[in-house]
């Protein structure tokens, strides 16, 4: 535990099939430190997430977690090391079947002795810490999609995790939700000393708030640097992403024939 | 023409060996389910919140049905049994038709369209909105805490409610035969206890409904976890759960009948 | 659904369940006929059995007092012995008659026992000296076939 890294991602490669989906990732992120990771849709973002919290295998590489490499590892040191990581999914993910309240205890009805009277203060600092305090009698049917990622976000801190991960966590909200939630995931990153990885490409909301940022394209990493940096950036792609540009690196267009040809008029023409 | 004979050959054959493969995947399933049941005995609480969504929810369905398949056996069974002169075995008709075949069966069938269909959506939409996924990320396995309940669940609920199914049943037939026919109350019940012998009869019906439990909760289960997290995955998941279940149910029925009532 | 009216229901259910199960058992089918009280063994050889079954009735002036346990073949006498459970309520003398009777006239068959005077009582493993053994359709039908053929020899 001497070591300031938390994450350290060495030459991953991870392939669906027979189709790379990643090729050859190299990452270090930092206690402490808020982490975006952007890319376009289908670029691998979220696999990268799952090949973290060891829900999928790496095809080559590892990716090691407090020293630990994840894959490598059998179910109970997995289920050990996940305990010390939370996951915001991309719609939270709430367990339907339970009201707020018991979504932010599971974990702590699931892994501690804790007695009943100190989850409920423990449960409602969470949910406090969140702006939802009065929900807690809700059922996740009866919220908002804003309060219902604040919820899950309550829950996946319900157990001061080491990590944390967000899914897309920007996706399908208005303004307002959308800003709360950036400030909450800075300021609980801050103050709960966890280092945190944020998948998105909702581009100016997160260099707002993030301290690195990680480009993935294509299955590379395409550029990385400082939100400054990458404002400043004069790399292309990462132009084109930042900026929001139709055309560039990124083709607008799929691959295909040449678009005289798939309408058949250079026979016309002859 | 060669060639659409080739292609449908093949077809069938890679059909074949999918289904192979599902089954070898189900069974591989169900080993893990009955590997991880550990955590449903420790926390009962667990299964009993499922028992209420399965057993108590499914129990007016049986009742009901229960009560009108008794009432028609005893109106048919009684316009049959007439011209023969032997009406009062009508209690005996009733009351073997339910205990050996029809309470296990068809309260089986009922329970498979409605409580193993309720759990194959529930499951296959935990799935699609990623709450198993979210469960296994805070190192709860998903499949102790969320398959195995539901499967303990099931499989203690169908005996009870097939015996529940043959009890309103034998009430319905004594309904009509006894109270608007006016078959004789004494040999309604003393034929019956007669001709239904414990043993053969109604301990057999029991084991039978145990299997269909088996079965029935173990192919929604695993329906539910296998179903593509999309809306058509669990739509499409929750049919073949009541047509899966349903032919495995009239399968089995002809297989234990076959070897319970071989020998007498 | 608060905790508690949720463990009222299950509950509820659960009792109707075994409810239903004993219900099932003891009105419906005969466990409180058999099986409760204690048994003894005796023994029967019949020349034939004709659709005779294990776990047939065996009546007594028409009551219940035993059930059929089992049924074997002897290449000793070639003949078939039938074992059969009694009800160790009912004592039967040692010179008791078995026959094979059959319930209506297409129903099922079961033995007949008839009490004789014997001041002796049956024992566990004995065995019943004077059988009768199944009527046989056809062989009755043969035998009043033959007999109506000599007759008419005769005239």
């Amino acid at each position: 535990m001497t070591s300031d890294t938390l994450v350290e991602i060495s030459d991953l490669n991870f392939s669906y099939d027979a189709r790379p989906i990643l090729k050859g990732i190299n990452m270090t992120m930092k206690r402490g430190q808020l982490i975006a990771i952007m890319g376009g849709s289908g670029s691998g973002k979220t696999t990268l997430l799952k090949l973290i919290g060891g829900e999928v295998i790496p095809s080559a590489g590892y990716v090691k977690f407090s020293d630990q490499v994840v894959h490598e590892l059998d179910r109970d040191g997995l289920f050990e090391i996940r305990r010390k990581m939370g996951m915001l999914f991309q719609f939270g993910a709430l367990f339907t079947d339970l009201s707020v309240f018991d979504n932010v205890a599971f974990q702590m009805r699931e892994h501690t002795d804790l007695p009943e009277s100190m989850i409920r203060d423990l449960v409602l600092m969470k949910l406090n810490a969140v702006g939802l305090r009065g929900a807690h009698h809700l059922m996740p049917a009866e919220l908002s999609g804003g309060m219902a990622r604040r919820v899950a976000l309550a829950r996946s801190i319900a157990l001061d995790p080491m990590l944390m991960m967000f899914d897309e966590p920007f996706t399908g909200l208005d303004p307002i939700s959308l800003s709360v939630i950036g400030s909450l995931i800075r300021r609980l990153t801050d103050t709960l000393g966890m280092t945190s990885i944020i998948v998105t490409h909702d581009v100016q909301e997160s260099l707002s708030i993030v301290d690195y940022v990680y480009f993935v394209a294509d299955g590379v990493i395409a550029a990385h640097g400082t939100p400054s940096e990458v404002r400043e950036s004069v790399a292309p792609f990462v132009h084109q992403f930042v900026h929001g540009e139709v055309d560039g690196p990124v083709p607008f267009h799929y691959p295909a024939q040449s678009y005289p040809q798939d309408l058949n008029l250079e026979k016309t023409l002859v | 023409m060669f060639k659409q004979l080739a292609s449908s050959i093949s077809n069938i054959g890679s059909r074949a060996i999918d289904g192979i493969w599902r089954l070898g995947h189900a069974a591989r399933f169900f080993l893990l389910v009955l590997l991880k049941s550990g955590t449903s005995f420790q926390r009962f609480g667990l299964v009993i919140r499922e028992l209420y969504y399965v057993g108590v929810l499914s129990l007016i369905i049986i009742v009901v049905s229960g009560l009108f398949v008794g009432m028609v056996l005893g109106l048919q069974g009684y316009e049959t049994l007439q011209k023969y002169g032997s009406e009062s075995a009508v209690g005996t008709l009733v009351a073997l038709s339910l205990v050996r075949e029809l309470g296990p069966v068809v309260s089986a069938l009922l329970f498979a369209s409605r409580a193993g269909s309720a759990i194959t959506a529930e499951i296959g939409l935990m799935k699609a909105t990623e709450q198993l996924s979210a469960m296994g990320m805070m190192a709860v396995d998903p499949v102790s805490r969320v398959v195995a309940p539901r499967f303990w669940a099931g499989v203690i609920s169908m005996p009870f409610l097939a015996a529940i199914f043959s009890v309103m049943g034998v009430f319905g037939g004594y309904l009509v035969t006894v109270m608007f026919i006016g078959v004789d109350v004494g040999s309604f019940w003393s034929q019956m206890q007669s001709n239904v012998d414990f043993r053969i009869d109604i301990i057999n019906g029991f084991i039978k409904s145990c299997f269909f439990g088996v079965a029935v909760t173990a192919i929604a289960v695993f329906e539910g976890y296998d179903s593509p997290p999309t809306a058509e995955g669990v739509s499409g998941a929750t049919t073949r759960t009541v047509v899966t279940s349903s032919l495995a149910i009239l399968g089995l029925d002809f297989i234990l009948t076959a070897f319970m009532f071989r020998g007498i | 659904m608060q905790r508690r009216t949720l463990d009222f229901w299950v509950g509820l259910f659960v009792t109707a369940g075994i409810a239903a199960l004993m219900f099932l058992s003891l009105k419906v089918g005969n466990l409180s006929t058999y099986g409760v009280a204690d048994s003894y063994v005796i023994k029967g050889n019949f020349d034939n059995i004709g659709g005779l079954k294990v776990r047939a009735p065996v009546k007594s002036s028409g009551v219940v007092v035993g059930r059929v346990a089992d049924i074997q073949f002897s290449t000793q006498s070639y003949d078939a012995i039938v074992t059969m459970n009694i009800d160790s309520r009912y004592k039967f003398p040692k010179d008791t008659f078995a026959s094979i009777l059959t319930a209506g006239l297409l129903g099922e068959q079961y033995i007949g026992l008839a009490a004789g005077g014997d001041e002796v009582m049956l024992k566990e493993g004995d065995t019943i000296m004077k059988t009768n053994s199944a009527m046989v359709l056809e062989e009755m039908i043969g035998r009043f076939l033959f007999d109506k053929a000599s007759e008419d020899d005769g005239f």
